[in-house]
């Protein structure tokens, strides 16, 4: 309700972030220490890298490689290293916290749980079932989301159930799912060091998906040729045979360009067209205006680069197209991942052995989490919500009638707008940081701060649940079993290393408490996660993401079972579409036509300057976890806002220099970073942290009309040289100690 | 491990610093990363090098160190240096030619690389090779570095002196030894010996 009960400083010097350095205990001689190893993944990103966390009196102390995992072999970007430092950590929320005018007051579960499930109940009865929404996350693991889906279905009963996978690889999905029947990475991994040509395009994967630069190098030594185009040099730019400077925002000339040329040049695969996919000819029509001079122009990119590039991927045996959040945060996302595919179905590149495209997800379990029941569209098994046979079956594994089961609901953003309107009065949220993760991050904060009643269910107290009535203390992912899918569409198990500390409970413990209380408890009945899991096979079953076949015991014995996996027999599918045959009853790939549209926020005199916000290696989405571990943020404090010495220049910056950026909404400071790397007529800042350091404080809610994700590539800024520090510098550097939020925990030496 | 060879191509390195994050949790030096890590030169390129040890086969840091501080085994593995000769005086700082050993002050010692030896000895990888993302730090066999664009050397001429390592860096096939002195290169008659001493033709890449 309303603002925080006391300033937010206030509550940072309590909750943090603070900075964990050691492990558990200290650093300690291991070898005098006995401790044990579990083999589970880590809690970070999509890759889902093999870890072994090492255990000792219930806490995590320290990691050990996990070399046998076939997927990483051992390999794990800084972030996984430094993984286990989240456990045992002193923000570690051990008591349910109530909202008190000091801030929050520890509490007992069941005045926590009895007080959220009246108000949800009071908002409901008030306002009706719909003004009570539902947030969740795509780091919980799969049956996590299934509850979380199930929950608001079922024991609130209200359509807005919506979760932060919608910031993440959506537009994908609502591109792959239509041209496919299927919204997966049709291949595994274990294609890209198979192709000849490699097109990587809106995709950091260096920063972004570490392990995914090894499969990246392989192909070269294979001889494979890398092309990639991203408006900056990132890592994996370095070693690119070919480099495509694309403007922010222009990918989709580029990509129907590539079509273009492929077509002109009479390099299509005819057989392919004709004998796998449909709606060939309307897609040769819309790219026909595309020549490389008027690409070229839209783009950026030289127009001798584009032919080289189209006749590269056109000629190449076996092609891959891999993309991520560059061309999937835009406003017309969806476009552009169609174009990426209709190139790939164009020259035939599509269920073969290194050939094809991929999403590479963006999120820990951002493919598990998307296919059963907590996106606002679709419930378990990648149903859609408007099909009425889904409907009906998942109606009957939960048995409720089917009429009581809620229709679509809003999306992420679009569920914050609607508390914003006052249209929806209530939230529950958990696994999600909306504060800093979303865009128009004043936006959010007003609307926060309009709220009849806001839950939340976390382990720290992210920026975001400053704002809540009442905090569930809730459970890490190393507290809880459970199946997880990466980014190549492998189901990974999570296995549970310690039980939560304190009197921290396991989410799906609180879900099915606070189900009870909601009068719903029948249909909350498990004793297990692997109850959980047995519904789920269940509610899967025959749709799309099938996972009737897949138990624990398989996913430990083949290292990952690939969905769709329809029977105990069955071994998986690691590779989609085999043989160029589609998710649909005809076979067919669909051709989707792609429509030139203008960024949402387009630049202009007043505002001539491109913005375009990513991450960085050492820290993850909106850094709940990874602000609070020690050497992560000494990797890189503070965001910084990159440019080109020419557009430095012009403005008479230098290194190191306090610089404004402003957009049409807000504006920050921060220091400049000039490089060479990053076209002069664009900025890039990370997104990570909020306050005054928050790059979402400056993005805007345009967003793309079918998927809803917001345009975070493309935003249009202005910059003026800063007279001096801003507040938030001030404020760290005043007393010579660090402010809230950076008191370091003494770093413990041996 | 028997069989296996360390093997750095800084070409491949991506900046994430996982190495040097996964050296810290090492027990005998946890919290200091013993890698070697470069922003090149950030302004003007993505470039970044991360690199451990060389373990040179005749040491320079041995060589200069007044208390004998630094063994080398009969695996070729170059150790830190030994606690109670350690006098923290530098010498071998300012010696090697790569710039590897570093005085770590709270210890008043020398530390380095040294393979991870708990590890190696125990039939482990070491951690930064295993951590890699970019496998830009590689223990592997040689006939799995043999698939690779750049082939494996362990011949460095700096100047006139030659050093042959334990551990292989990778460069362009053509090129069977590392020089960093342009006059390695040039054609230059009253230094015939030299010339012929390192390759000529191409430059490492930075």
């Amino acid at each position: 309700m309303a603002k925080p009960a006391v300033p937010i400083h206030a509550l940072a010097q309590q909750y943090g972030p603070h900075l964990n350095y050691a492990p558990a205990g200290g650093w300690r001689a291991e070898s005098t220490h006995p401790y044990s190893l579990t083999k589970t993944h880590c809690c970070f990103c999509g890759q889902q890298c093999g870890i072994q966390l090492k255990v000792r009196d219930n806490q995590v102390i320290g990691f050990e490689p996990w070399e046998e995992f076939p997927f990483n072999r051992g390999m794990l970007c800084p972030k996984g290293v430094k993984r286990y430092l989240q456990n045992n950590h002193p923000d570690r929320l051990l008591d349910p916290l109530l909202r008190s005018e000091q801030g929050f007051r520890k509490a007992s579960w069941d005045e926590t749980l009895d007080f959220t499930a009246r108000r949800l109940r009071e908002i409901q009865e008030r306002y009706g079932k719909d003004s009570v929404a539902v947030y969740g996350g795509a780091s919980l693991s799969t049956e996590k989301s299934y509850l979380v889906g199930k929950f608001a279905r079922v024991a609130l009963g209200t359509r807005h159930i919506d979760y932060n996978g919608r910031l993440c690889m959506v537009s994908a999905g609502h591109a792959y799912k239509p041209a496919f029947g299927v919204d997966r990475s049709p291949m595994p991994w274990s294609d890209i060091p198979k192709a000849q040509v490699l097109l990587i395009i809106g995709a950091n994967i260096g920063e972004c998906a570490p392990i995914t630069t090894d499969y990246v190098w392989r192909c070269r030594d294979n001889g494979g040729k890398l092309i990639v185009a991203d408006p900056r040099i990132t890592p994996i730019a370095r070693n690119a045979d070919l480099y495509l400077p694309v403007r922010p925002g222009t990918d989709l000339a580029l990509l129907m360009g590539l079509l273009h040329i492929v077509l002109r040049d009479g390099l299509e695969d005819r057989q392919f067209i004709s004998e796998h996919t449909s709606g060939f000819e309307a897609v040769a029509e819309a790219v026909q205006p595309y020549n490389p001079q008027k690409v070229a122009e839209m783009t950026g990119v030289p127009p001798q680069s584009i032919e080289k590039a189209a006749h590269w991927f056109g000629e190449a045996e076996r092609a891959i197209a891999l993309h991520a959040r560059g061309i999937e945060h835009q406003s017309k996302g969806v476009e552009n991942c169609a174009a990426v595919i209709n190139l790939c179905l164009a020259t035939g590149n599509i269920g073969r052995e290194g050939a094809g495209c991929a999403m590479i997800t963006g999120q820990g379990n951002g493919q598990g989490g998307r296919e059963h029941g907590q996106k606002c569209d679709q419930l378990p098994g990648q149903r859609s919500i408007d099909d009425p046979e889904g409907r009906r079956h998942v109606a009957s594994v939960w048995g409720i009638p089917v009429e009581e089961m809620p229709q679509k609901g809003l999306t992420a953003v679009e569920i914050m707008e609607a508390i914003h309107r006052g249209e929806i009065k209530g939230l529950l949220s958990l696994c999600f940081n909306p504060l800093v993760s979303l865009p128009d991050a004043n936006f959010t904060r007003e609307a926060l701060e309009k709220i009849e009643f806001f839950g939340v269910i976390d382990f720290f107290l992210s920026e975001t649940a400053q704002f809540a009535d009442v905090v569930l203390a809730g459970s890490l992912q190393e507290e809880e079993d459970g199946l997880g899918c990466s980014a190549e569409g492998r189901v990974i198990h999570i296995r549970k290393s310690v039980d939560p500390p304190g009197n921290a409970r396991q989410d799906c413990n609180i879900l099915c408490d606070l189900a009870g209380r909601l009068g719903k408890g029948k249909y909350f009945p498990y004793a297990s996660t692997a109850a959980i899991l047995d519904e789920l096979r269940e509610a899967s079953r025959g749709g799309i993401a099938d996972y009737y076949g897949i138990t624990y015991d398989k996913v430990d014995r083949q290292m990952g079972v690939f969905w769709p996996c329809p029977s105990l027999d069955h071994p998986g599918t690691p590779r989609l579409m085999e043989g160029g045959r589609s998710f649909y009853p005809d076979g067919k790939c669909r051709f989707m036509v792609t429509q030139w549209r203008e960024s949402g926020d387009p630049v202009a005199p007043d505002f001539p300057i491109y913005l375009t916000t990513g991450r960085v290696v050492s820290q993850y989405l909106s850094g709940t976890q990874t602000r609070r571990i020690g050497e992560l943020v000494d990797q890189y404090p503070d965001p910084k806002v990159e440019m080109h010495p020419r557009l430095a220049a012009a403005y008479e910056i230098n290194q190191g220099d306090w610089v404004t950026i402003a957009t049409r909404r807000s504006e920050i400071t921060l220091q400049a970073m000039v490089v060479k790397t990053i076209r002069p007529d664009t900025v890039f800042i990370p997104y990570h942290w909020p306050g005054g350091r928050s790059a979402n404080r400056l993005t805007h809610r345009t967003l793309d009309p079918h998927s809803k994700i917001p345009e975070y590539k493309v935003s249009a800024c202005q910059l003026r040289k800063a007279g001096g520090p801003p507040q938030w510098w001030i404020n760290r550097s005043a007393n010579g100690a660090p402010p809230p939020g950076f008191q370091a925990v003494a770093k413990e030496r041996p | 491990m028997h069989g296996y060879e360390f093997y750095v191509d800084p070409s491949r390195c991506i900046g994430c610093q996982s190495c040097m994050r996964a050296c810290e949790e090492c027990e005998t030096h946890r919290g200091h990363s013993m890698i070697n890590f470069d922003f090149i030169d950030r302004k003007e390129t993505i470039g970044t090098a991360a690199y451990v040890c060389w373990h040179c086969d005749d040491p320079t840091c041995a060589q200069v160190c007044p208390a004998d501080a630094i063994k080398k085994g009969e695996d070729g593995i170059v150790h830190a240096s030994l606690k109670p000769r350690c006098i923290g005086c530098s010498n071998c700082v300012l010696a090697c030619p790569f710039g590897i050993p570093k005085i770590i002050p709270e210890y008043d010692q020398m530390l380095k690389c040294d393979m991870c030896y708990d590890r190696t000895s125990e039939g482990k990888r070491p951690m930064c090779a295993t951590v890699c993302p970019s496998q830009a730090l590689a223990y592997v066999r040689p006939h799995e570095i043999a698939h690779r664009r750049e082939k494996p050397t362990n011949v460095f001429q700096f100047g006139n002196q030659r050093v042959t390592t334990k551990v292989f860096m990778m460069a362009p096939e053509e090129q069977d030894s590392i020089s960093i002195d342009v006059v390695d290169y040039m054609w230059e008659e009253k230094n015939n010996e030299a010339i012929s001493e390192a390759q000529s033709g191409t430059v490492v890449a930075g």
